[in-house]
C-alpha cells in the first residue's frame, strides 16, 4: 500500500495526542485535589501542558487527515455511518473526545490565569470542580482510548490486506499512541519545571518501549511467515500454473499505483532496524539515564521525543509500505 | 445507510465465459464510452493522449497463461471431462520437455456486486450502498468524500478513485440502461454485455435459479472469485473448457506416395525429369 504523508502524519501525531490525553486523564484521576482546590490547577502545570499539547497534536493530525480526502468540504458526512464504519466511528469518537478535553483545557486556563484572590464567579468554581473530578479524568482517558481503538480498527477490519487484518494492529496502535504520549509528557514535565519527571513516568516509558519493540518484532515475524495459502484470485489455479502475461493497460493505473506499492526487502530490513533503534531502544535508554541522573532529564527528554517520534514515523511508513493488497494477485503478485 | 440491506431475492449480476473471451477489450471500451456520458459519468482521464494516460475504467481485461494443465488435479477433470494425457510430453528433436498443455485465458474483471461487500460497510458517509431491490452496489457521488477506504476494502479491484473528480467510481451494472424505458427492450442490458462480439458476457438474475444465467452457471460449473474472503460475489465465471490434447492426436499429414511403379511410362518420365 502506498504510504501517504497526510495519513501517516495523522496517525502518528494524533496517536501521540491521544496518548497525552490518556496520561492527563490518568493524572487527574490520581490527583483528586484538583476538584477541591482551584489553586491546584495552577500548581499542576504538567496536567495543563499535557492537555494543551494533546490538543495541538490531535488537531494537527485531524486537519492533516482531511488533506487525504478528495472532497474535504464534505468531511462532516463521515460522522453519519457509525453503525457500520470504523472510519465514521473514529470521526465521532474524535469529536466527542474534544468535550472532556475542552472542558479541562478551559479549567486549566481559568485555574492558572485567574489569581487566587479574584475568586468571585461561582460558575467558574463549579466548572473547575467538575473538570478536576476523578470522573472527568476517567472519561477523558477512556474516550482517548476509544478513539485510538477506532483508528486501529479502520485498518484491522480490511480483509484484503493481510498485514493489517491481524491481531497485532489494534494493540500496536494503542501501545504506540500511549508510549509516544508518554515521551511528550516527559518533555513537558521538564519544560513546565513543575517537578522533575516522576520516576514512575520514566519507568513507564522504559517498559512501554520494551513492549512496543517486542510487539513490532512479533508483527514482523508474522509478516515474513508466508500466508498459509495465498488466495487463488482468478480461480484458474485448479487448472495449472497461472501466470499474468498481459496487463489490462499500458500505464500504471489507480490500483497498481495505490495498492501495488512495494518496498525492496533490503530497505525494509534496514528501516525495521531503524524503528527498533530510534523508536524504542534509544528513548528507553535515555529514560533510564534520566532515572539514574535526574539532572540530565530535561535535555534527554528532548532527544527522546525527537528520535522516538522519528522512529514511530518510520514505523507507520513501513506499516503501509510493507502491506500487500489482495488485488495485486490479479496483476501477478505471488502472495497477498 | 452503509449497513447492508436484508438479502434480496433478486441478485442482478454478470456471468463471464472464460472459455470464449478473446480479450478484445470491447467490453471495457463500451463501458467507458457509455459511462462517460451516463448518469454516473463522466469518467475523466488525465493526459488521455499523452505519454502517460491515466483514468478510471470500470472494466479491465487481464490475460493469463495457464501452463502444466493436467499436471495437477484439475477442476475440469472433476467436472467429468476426463483427460488422460501424460504429465509432460516432449516435441521430437527438442531437448526441452513441454507441459502437457498450455493455454491463454482472457479474464475481464469488474465489480462482482457482492452480497456482503465490505466496500459498503466501511464507507463512513453512506455514499456507498447496496440496493435492496436488486443488489446492485453503487456510489452516490454527491456524498462521497473521496477517502478511498472502500477501494482498500475491495479485494477485486473494482473501485477506482477519480483524481479529477475527487470521488470514488465503480461499475453500476449499467443501472441507467437496464431499467431505461427510452431504450428498446433488447438494449436494456449492460453496455459490456451488448458490446461483446463473442457473447462471452451474460447478464441476468442470479437469485432466480430458473433464469438463463443461473442455468448456464449450473451447466458449466460457474464459480465465484475468492469465496474464502466471505464477500459472497454475485457474478460468476465459467471455466475454460478442456482443450483437445495435441499429444494424443493422430497425425493428419500423410507422407506423399513415393512409389512410382503404378504410373504410366509418360508420367513416370515427367516425374523423373521434374524430380531432378
Ligand atoms: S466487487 Fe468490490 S466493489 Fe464490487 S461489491 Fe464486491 S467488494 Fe464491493
Ligand atoms: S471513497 Fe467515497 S464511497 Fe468510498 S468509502 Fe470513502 S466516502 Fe465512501
Amino acid at each position: 500500500m502506498r504510504p501517504t504523508f497526510s495519513i501517516i502524519f495523522f496517525t502518528v501525531a494524533s496517536g501521540a495526542g491521544y496518548g497525552l490525553w490518556i496520561l492527563a486523564g490518568w493524572l487527574i484521576l490520581l490527583a483528586p485535589r484538583l476538584a477541591e482546590d482551584r489553586n491546584a490547577w495552577a500548581a499542576n502545570d504538567l496536567v495543563c501542558a499535557a492537555l494543551c499539547a494533546g490538543f495541538l497534536l490531535v488537531s494537527a493530525g485531524l486537519v492533516s487527515s482531511l488533506a487525504h480526502l478528495g472532497q474535504p468540504q464534505r468531511a462532516w458526512r463521515a460522522l453519519s455511518q457509525w453503525r457500520s464504519s470504523w472510519l465514521s466511528r473514529e470521526g465521532v469518537a474524535a469529536l466527542l473526545c474534544y468535550l472532556p478535553a475542552g472542558t479541562m483545557l478551559l479549567a486549566c486556563i481559568l485555574g492558572s490565569w485567574t489569581s487566587a484572590d479574584a475568586i468571585h464567579a461561582n460558575s467558574t468554581n463549579w466548572l473547575l470542580r467538575m473538570a478536576g473530578s476523578r470522573g472527568a479524568g476517567a472519561v477523558l482517558a477512556l474516550m482517548a482510548i476509544i478513539t485510538l481503538f477506532c483508528t486501529a480498527n479502520i485498518y484491522a477490519c480490511l480483509k484484503p490486506i493481510r498485514a493489517w487484518h491481524n491481531r497485532f494492529v489494534v494493540p500496536g496502535y494503542l501501545l504506540l499512541g500511549t508510549y509516544s504520549g508518554a515521551l511528550w509528557a516527559w518533555l513537558l514535565s521538564g519544560v513546565t519545571q513543575a517537578s522533575l519527571a516522576p520516576p514512575s513516568l520514566l519507568i513507564g516509558i522504559c517498559s512501554a518501549a520494551v513492549a512496543g519493540g517486542l510487539l513490532k518484532l512479533a508483527y514482523w515475524q508474522f509478516l515474513d511467515k508466508p500466508a498459509p495459502q495465498a488466495p487463488d484470485a482468478t480461480g484458474l489455479g485448479a487448472l495449472g500454473n497461472v501466470r499474468s502475461v498481459e496487463q489490462p493497460h499500458t500505464e500504471e493505473n489507480y490500483l497498481t499505483h495505490e495498492m501495488g506499492f512495494r518496498i525492496a526487502r533490503k530497505h525494509a530490513r534496514k528501516l525495521r532496524a531503524l524503528v527498533l533503534a530510534c523508536g524504542f531502544s534509544l528513548p528507553a535508554l535515555l529514560a533510564a539515564l534520566a532515572l539514574v541522573l535526574p539532572s540530565a532529564s530535561a535535555w534527554a527528554s528532548w532527544f527522546a521525543v525527537l528520535i522516538g517520534m522519528g522512529g514511530i514515523f518510520v514505523e507507520r511508513w513501513l506499516f503501509f509500505a510493507e502491506a500487500k493488497h489482495a488485488v495485486m494477485l490479479f496483476y501477478g503478485a505471488r502472495s497477498a | 445507510m452503509t449497513s447492508l440491506p436484508a438479502p434480496s431475492t433478486r441478485k442482478l449480476g454478470l456471468v463471464i465465459d472464460l472459455d470464449i473471451c478473446v480479450g478484445c477489450h470491447a467490453c471495457a471500451v463500451a463501458c467507458k464510452e457509455w459511462n462517460d456520458g451516463g448518469a454516473f459519468g463522466p469518467l475523466p482521464d488525465a493526459d488521455p493522449y499523452g505519454a502517460e494516460p491515466h483514468g478510471v475504467w470500470f472494466n479491465r481485461v487481464h490475460t493469463y497463461e495457464i501452463s502444466g494443465i493436467g499436471n495437477r488435479e484439475s477442476g475440469i477433470e472433476k467436472a467429468g471431462a476426463a483427460r488422460k494425457s501424460p504429465c509432460a510430453s516432449s516435441i521430437p528433436h527438442s531437448p526441452l520437455p513441454i507441459p502437457a498443455a498450455t493455454q491463454s485465458v482472457h479474464f475481464p474483471r469488474s465489480c462482482l456486486h457482492c452480497e456482503t461487500p465490505a466496500c459498503v460497510t466501511v464507507c463512513p458517509t453512506g455514499a456507498s450502498y447496496k440496493r435492496a431491490e436488486d443488489g446492485i452496489v453503487l456510489v452516490d457521488e454527491d456524498k462521497c468524500i473521496g477517502c478511498q477506504l472502500c477501494a482498500w476494502a475491495c479485494p477485486y479491484g473494482a473501485r477506482e478513485f477519480s483524481a479529477k473528480r475527487g470521488v470514488m467510481q465503480k461499475c453500476t451494472l449499467c443501472v441507467d440502461r437496464i431499467y431505461n424505458e427510452t431504450l428498446e427492450p433488447h438494449d436494456r442490458q449492460p453496455a459490456c454485455v451488448k458490446a461483446c462480439p463473442t457473447r462471452a458476457r451474460h447478464f441476468g438474475d442470479l437469485g432466480d435459479e430458473n433464469s438463463d444465467v443461473s442455468k448456464l452457471v449450473a451447466e458449466r460449473g460457474g464459480y465465484a472469485l475468492m469465496p474464502e474472503l466471505g464477500y459472497q460475489p454475485v457474478n460468476r465465471y465459467l471455466p475454460p473448457r478442456p482443450r483437445r490434447d495435441a499429444s494424443q492426436l493422430k497425425p493428419t499429414i500423410h507422407p506423399e506416395p513415393s512409389d512410382e511403379t503404378p504410373m504410366p511410362p509418360l508420367l513416370r518420365w515427367i516425374d523423373r525429369v521434374l524430380s531432378r
